[in-house]
């Protein structure tokens, strides 16, 4: 057992390299990504696997190995070798995670740059909005208009097409419960339609405690925080139906807070827009209330809602009158 | 512990020796017991620091507008009281190293009604200011680091006090064994470094 | 002098034969001796691993089926919290501190802590903590989670959240000051032959968890303070109704808790530097390397605090800074994992308990360390920050990392403390089951977290309820393996195989006293008559009955 001990190694090695290959392409782990950034989040994530699964078999590897090989046989009371380190190794395995860090840091950074995360609109943190905050009785304080251009979250990708307007949607997070309102055509609704391939920009804010707004087929999240606002852009590249989850522990039925995200052409977008402006013009919308946890009442699930909008322009009147 | 067998009258003069007597060879690490405990300390009011100094980077109008202008006399004076009085307590351990026990009362007992001194202007100053703890921010954090730090005091005070009981007993503090002079002097110049920063923060640049 | 007198009559006394012997009620009092305070954080450790371990199993029942049916949902929430905050501070973090009591003086060669009475002190901080924390339960129990992030912690619950509060306040203070004991200790404490580089690995990683618990631990206690007034004395640090800012609650509290992650997981890395070259027979692999990236992982776990608030209320450019500072952590951390890796290579492995417990700690420790470095990746982490992937990452590092060292540590010095052998068999059931239940509790956890499934929920999407019956499964066969334990170690310490003095023939030197040791540690000052690790260099073989022309014999051949 001298030459092939060698060879066996090379063999093992060879081995676990394309398992870690093929593992980190057909892990089976993720779901559906449902847009462009989605897509290389995974390839990320798919590229971490590679080096994960390696590492792990051969770390594991050499634990059942040694489990094997070098357990104590009947009747031998002798030590082992006295080895009390190896420099040259040591280097080795140190440099070779520094240099496996360095890299996954930089492709991270890469990713989340091109993802929009360090567009300078959304980078900075303005603090919370309170400069007018003994102005108003106790109640959560709207966004200060002058502030609107940088929040907190993840913005345009730098790569994304000049010229297209993204979508804008407000998002209002209430125990439990998400409040979409589209400024454009004044439609509010409990569920979030967008059109295929133009960009959407979420305005977020919490109406309570803290929520935070997860579309797992997009790979995007983000807090959203009452008394501050918190972005999101992203562009859907397939239509489909997807779960929008709440990730913020936000109380007892924070497990219903859930509602649907529906990519759809964009003739299907104005119809549902168009329908819903009729909605709304007559009496409230009912189907905005259907999506509720139902342990909830209607009449609960609406009097925060309600409050909340009587707040929302209560305040803007009194900041528009004071710019 | 051990040392049951140990006839009672030496028994009693071991008791009345430091702690560390209990273990004959156990050695006397409780100056760097202090130490250590004041570097735990100092994180308790580094957390308090930049929680102020964090609301004064993020929120755009501080201190938020209405908050009254602090009246800046009693602090001051206060600030020149407990900072006169790290020197007087030094003396006091200075003179106890000459042996010189009534030396240390006297510079203790001045240094305790500095400390009384201090207190009492913080007193005043919560009495007579124009705002309360549910205020503002800066309110709040206003009560809670002078709050915390006169608490600091307080204790501090109650320390030099403790010692003085114990140095009426012949022989307790020595020049060669003063722990707890020690400890409380230190303690007490920590106090007043902790001040002089929260002046800074709190007085100054708001 | 009376200090004279005193050395007189003790060695007279004690100096011979008789040692006084510890009666079963010194156990229940306020001792200042370090080995009963070490025996106390053990057993009161394990008392609150069993509840917060029928927590769990709860959590668990009510988890097997997707819908809100074995208990309310508000119930729930408050089981989750009491489950995540007894763990951590009642079960992990003391029995840390348990070792660290019971092993320091006598691996350093010493008497006892250098504050024996504060060293009690904080012990008996510990039950009253405890209590206070369970009580809530009849009073509406903290709901908020662990973390009990504002605004939510000052809205659900405010009793329960006040009790939260006190008792991590108590139990925090109680963390200082056992901190203070170990740093001082170990730094000012051993015997004058033991330089710094020739203590054992286990005093080096106290070192880096003390420090890391005096400068973390005071600021969760202002962050708590703030929450407390807020909660009590209607303030608005971090209430947005009043104009506070919660995320600043959040910067603090992380400050202390990542931190926290270390001071549970860094006693364990280093009993596992203790256990496994005793049981492999070869000196620990890289003993400075070891060493001194506990310093740098206790150092970087001070400024990563906020890779766990990326989602969260922080700017690009701060998730940039913590996730490079994050990603560097992992290098010394691997740096351990190689070390221990290596020094198994080549060694003789005595396959009991012990080594068992290590290997397992070994396997499962690197899959919470490889998740957690793509935790890191600030796109990959937006994903799946508060899933189920968070949920199984973190179990793997504190039960796969923390409990299994533990484990391992009990089962490698059970001789030492009570006298008497445990049972092997008993051990490698105990061993193999825990590992399988653990592995088939939290394995899948990960994929559920990818697929969308979010944490702290009573309900869930039922398409998720597969896995989710397999972890529930896998949990109940985690609590089943503590029986085989329960059962040894109670038949063990009443009518156990009597332990000698060194069962293991290790070197570190708590070994060279009898078992258990006597009230001052050694009848006489210990020797360094070698290395803590110096295995396969000293002549003497595992039984004594070899000499020395078998032994190098036997080295010869094995190196042809």
């Amino acid at each position: 057992m001298n030459i092939p001990s060698n060879v066996i190694t090379l063999i093992a090695g060879v081995a676990m390299t394309l398992i870690s290959l093929w593992y980190g392409q057909n892990h089976g782990l993720l779901p559906m990504a449902a847009s462009n950034d989605a897509g290389q989040v995974d390839e990320l994530f798919n590229f971490m696997m590679t080096i994960a699964t390696g590492l792990f078999l051969l770390v594991e590897g050499v634990l059942i190995y040694c489990l094997i090989k070098f357990r104590r046989r009947k009747g031998d009371t002798t030590d082992g070798p006295p080895v009390e380190g190896n420099v040259p190794l040591e280097i080795v395995w140190t440099a070779i995670p520094t240099v496996i860090v360095f890299i996954l840091a930089i492709y991270s950074f890469e990713i989340y740059n091109r993802m929009g995360g360090l567009d300078p609109m959304v980078a900075g943190d303005p603090g919370p909005n309170l400069a007018h905050a003994h102005h108003h009785h106790s109640e959560l304080v709207a966004l200060d208009p002058k502030q609107q251009n940088i929040a907190l979250g993840l913005g345009v990708s730098p790569g994304s097409e000049q010229g297209v307007d993204p979508l804008e949607v407000k998002v209002n997070g209430i125990q439990y419960a998400w409040i979409f309102t589209y400024p454009e055509s004044g439609v509010i609704s409990g569920e979030i339609h967008v059109p295929v391939n133009r960009p959407v920009k979420l305005a977020m804010t919490g109406g309570d405690v803290i929520h935070a707004f997860w579309l797992p087929e997009f790979r995007i999240k983000q807090d959203v925080i009452p008394g501050r606002e918190t972005n999101l852009v992203f562009t859907p590249n397939q239509v489909g139906e997807y779960p929008v989850i709440c990730a913020e522990l936000c109380g007892a039925y924070h497990g219903g807070m859930k509602t649907r995200l529906y990519v759809e052409t964009e003739e299907d977008y104005q119809q549902w827009i168009q329908d819903n402006t009729f909605a709304m013009n007559g009496d409230i919308d009912e189907s905005s209330v259907a999506l509720n946890p139902p342990p909830i009442s209607d009449r609960e699930f609406l009097a925060p809602y309600a409050n909340d909008l009587g707040v929302g322009s209560d305040t803007l009147a009194q900041l528009k009158s004071q710019s | 512990m051990q040392s049951s067998t140990v006839d009672s009258k030496s028994q009693i003069a071991i008791a009345s020796e430091q702690e560390a007597a209990e273990h004959h060879e156990h050695p006397d690490l409780r100056m760097i017991g202090v130490y250590v405990f004041l570097l735990a300390d100092s994180m308790t009011f580094l957390g308090f620091f930049s929680a102020l100094l964090i609301y004064r980077a993020i929120i755009p109008v501080w201190p938020p507008e209405g908050t009254p202008e602090l009246e800046l006399l009693i602090p001051i004076l206060n600030t020149s009281i407990l900072v006169a009085s790290s020197f007087v307590m030094h003396r006091g351990q200075t003179a106890l190293k000459n042996n010189d026990i009534k030396g240390l009362q006297t510079w203790f007992a001045i240094t305790a009604v500095m400390g009384a001194l201090f207190l009492s202007g913080q007193a005043y100053e919560y009495f007579h200011a124009e705002f309360g703890l549910t205020t503002n921010l800066f309110a709040s954090c206003f009560y809670v680091l002078t709050g915390f730090h006169g608490l600091h005091v307080m204790t501090g005070v109650l320390l030099i006090l403790s010692v003085l009981w114990r140095s009426r007993e012949e022989g307790h503090y020595t020049s060669g064994s003063h722990f707890g002079v020690e400890a409380a002097e230190i303690y007490w110049h920590f106090v007043d470094v902790i001040w002089l920063v929260l002046f800074v923060l709190v007085y100054v640049i708001n | 002098m009376s200090t004279t007198i005193e050395r007189d009559v003790s060695t007279t006394t004690e100096g011979h034969k008789e040692h006084p012997q510890r009666k079963w009620q010194d156990y229940f009092s306020f001792s200042t001796d370090h080995k009963v305070i070490g025996i106390q954080y053990l057993t009161t450790a394990f008392l609150f691993y069993f509840i917060g371990g029928a927590l769990a199993e709860v959590m668990r029942t009510e988890l097997a089926t997707p819908d809100p049916d074995f208990i309310q949902p508000e119930f729930y929430n408050q089981t989750m919290t009491m489950h995540g905050t007894i763990m951590l501070f009642l079960w992990i973090i003391p029995a840390g501190a348990a070792f660290a009591n019971f092993l320091i003086p006598l691996m350093i060669g010493t008497e006892d802590m250098a504050f024996p009475r504060l060293n009690a002190v904080a012990f008996w901080m510990i039950p009253p903590g405890g209590i206070l924390l369970l009580s809530s339960f009849f009073n509406g129990a903290p709901q908020a989670g662990w973390t009990s992030y504002p605004p939510l912690s000052l809205v659900s619950g405010k009793s329960g959240e006040e009790i939260w509060i006190l008792s991590i306040l108590i139990l925090g203070t109680s963390s200082i000051f056992g901190a203070m004991n170990f740093a001082t200790t170990i730094l000012l404490m051993r015997m004058p032959d033991m330089d710094i580089h020739s203590m054992p690995l286990f005093c080096w990683s106290m070192l880096a968890t003390s420090g890391l618990v005096l400068l973390g631990t005071p600021v969760l206690a202002a962050a708590l303070i703030l929450l407390s007034l807020d909660l009590i004395a209607g303030t608005a640090f971090f209430n947005p109704a009043g104009g506070g800012d919660p995320v600043l609650y959040q910067h603090m509290f992380w400050f202390y808790s990542h931190p926290a992650v270390y001071i549970m997981v860094l006693p364990f890395f280093g009993i596992i530097s203790e256990v496994l070259p005793v049981h492999a027979r070869k000196p620990i692999f890289g003993y400075r390397a070891i060493a001194y990236s506990s310093l740098a992982i206790s150092f970087l776990g001070l400024i990563v605090w906020a890779h766990h608030m990326f989602s969260s209320g922080t700017p690009g450019w701060l998730r940039m800074f913590f996730m490079a500072t994050t990603m560097v952590i992992a290098v010394p951390t691997g740096i351990k994992v190689f070390s221990w890796c290596a020094t198994l290579w080549g060694g003789k492995l005595s396959l009991n308990s012990a080594l068992l417990f290590g290997v397992g700690f070994l396997s499962s420790f690197l899959i919470g360390g490889l998740s957690g470095v793509m935790l890191a990746s600030v796109p990959f982490d937006i994903h799946v920050h508060d899933t189920y992937f968070i949920v199984g990452h973190f179990h793997y590092v504190l039960f796969g990392g923390s409990v299994f060292g533990l484990f391992a540590g009990v089962y490698h010095w059970f001789p030492k403390m009570t006298g008497r052998m445990l049972n092997e068999t008993w051990g490698q059931i105990h061993f193999v089951m825990t590992f399988i239940g653990f592995n088939i509790t939290f394995l899948p956890m990960h994929q559920l977290g990818l697929q969308g499934m979010n944490r702290r929920i009573a309900l869930y999407d039922p398409q998720f309820e597969t896995l989710n019956m397999v972890c529930t499964i896998g949990s109940y066969i985690l609590a089943l393996s503590t029986l085989p334990f329960i059962i040894n170690v109670v038949w063990s310490w009443l009518k156990g195989k009597k332990a000698p003095r060194n069962p293991w023939h290790a070197l570190t030197l708590e070994w060279q006293t009898a078992s258990p040791p006597i009230i001052e540690n050694f009848e006489e000052e210990p020797v360094m008559w070698a290395g803590p690790y110096d295995y396969g260099i000293d002549t003497e073989s595992i039984d004594g009955d070899e000499d020395v022309e078998d032994m190098l014999a036997a080295v010869t051949a094995e190196g042809k």
